[in-house]
């Protein structure tokens, strides 16, 4: 299985980013072959709809799983359709999030935002 | 002649502006293009003569016709569109540029008419309103402006444009309009923050333009700095007074109550009209 999240830098020390469709980078985690790949988020630089473009770059990974700390509704929607589960992370760091979920401790993601559309959301 | 008036910020005083000059011409067209929440009509109290929807066009997908080869997808600017096992389109964030129903190879794309506003227009004393209405939710009000400012153009008749507040495209289209642009400014440095901004915009499409300088006090005034550094016209200032606040804020059209500001309203017009001529 794999699993995503949205990462702010392409390295095992970065952190949880705070946003899913604006996110710098994807970390995929491969629990079959303990793996982790980083790849780049060329939805951030979009001027609308990053969300559903981030979310059509998870599911072409084919992830089944992406733990974010919140998800935005356009995003969550292409992602119900491509049968991708959401879950809320615990904390900042991708290491924990990963064991966590992996001992089912993670909820899922229940509050999916309306979508920035430009503004910062803090 | 048109006249777009414009701000870098809602609240400058655009529709005063727009409504008064319009108000004070002997024949002129009043234009709100600011259809997110056009308010000059609450001046005008138009009886209103018709009413017109404007749609854009949307995408429809066939799903037996669709192989999933998403060249739509990557196509699309606005990623209004995701493809899962099937072809999902965002309608609200579409800009219904027709790009995936052209590009489609399997012709499974096709277009579908869509509501997005309505345009009025009416009539108050010597002045026709018309007015730009969008429907909340939706992404873009430039369909419904340029719906507005097809036919708003006659002999002898002065047209106001009211313009949606600050410099993005939907500002742009209804500057590309105008003959002449009037920016209001506020007194303060976020007053010359977001008048920079509009200046230049005009600045940019090779508009002529002029100031009006809003909520004058016998203070110093940075906005008026700032034309005197940048060599900008002042068109008119507009004291910041109980009386015109009153008046404005009772929805009342202060060149229709009171002999002074007709006069300061009709002074703006002239010296605007002497430099398009």
């Amino acid at each position: 299985m794999k699993i995503a999240l949205p990462v702010d830098e392409n390295n095992m020390e970065t952190k949880v980013c705070v946003s899913f469709g604006r996110a710098p980078y994807f970390l995929i985690y491969d629990t079959e072959k303990k793996e982790n790949v980083f790849i780049q988020n060329t939805a951030a630089e979009s001027q609308g709809g990053a969300g559903i473009k981030a979310a059509q770059m998870v599911l072409d990974q084919k992830v089944q799983t992406l733990l974010t700390p919140r998800c935005g509704e356009n995003a969550a929607e292409v992602l119900k359709n491509a049968k991708i589960s959401i879950y809320k992370t615990m904390n900042d760091r991708p290491k924990d999030n990963i064991e966590a979920f992996l001992e089912s401790k993670l909820e899922p993601l229940h509050d999916i935002h309306a979508g920035f559309h430009g503004h910062k959301g803090e | 002649m048109k006249i777009a008036v414009l701000s870098g910020k809602g609240g400058t005083g655009k529709t005063l502006v727009s409504v008064n000059l319009a108000a004070v011409a002997p024949r002129a067209v009043y234009v709100d293009c600011d259809v997110e929440e056009p308010n000059g009509h609450l001046f005008f109290k138009p009886h209103w003569d018709a009413e017109t929807s404007v749609s854009v066009k949307m995408p429809v997908v066939d799903t037996d016709l669709c192989t999933g080869c998403r060249v739509c997808v990557d196509f699309c600017k606005f990623n209004a569109l995701a493809y899962t096992d099937k072809l999902i389109i965002f309608r609200e964030i579409c800009h219904s540029c027709g790009g995936c129903v052209l590009l489609c190879p399997q012709k499974a794309l096709t277009e579908k008419d869509r509501t997005i506003g309505q345009v009025k227009k009416g009539n108050s004393g010597q002045v026709k309103v018309i007015t730009g209405i969008m429907n909340p939710g939706e992404a873009s009000g430039i369909p419904i402006i340029k719906k507005l400012l097809e036919n708003s153009s006659a002999e002898n008749e002065t047209t106001l444009i009211d313009c949606p507040p600050g410099s993005a495209c939907i500002v742009m289209e209804t500057v590309r309009a105008a003959d002449h642009c009037i920016l209001v400014a506020e007194p303060t440095l976020f007053g010359v923050h977001n008048l920079s901004m509009v200046y230049e915009l005009v600045k940019l499409f090779k508009k002529p333009h002029g100031v009006v300088l809003n909520k004058c006090l016998d203070d110093e005034n940075p906005a008026e700095e700032f034309c005197l550094k940048n060599k900008i016209p002042i068109v008119g200032r507009i004291p910041f007074e109980h009386e015109l606040g009153k008046l404005n804020s009772d929805a009342l059209i202060a060149v229709r109550e009171n002999e002074k500001y007709r006069k300061m309203f009709a002074g703006m017009l002239e010296t605007v009209t002497e430099e398009v001529r």
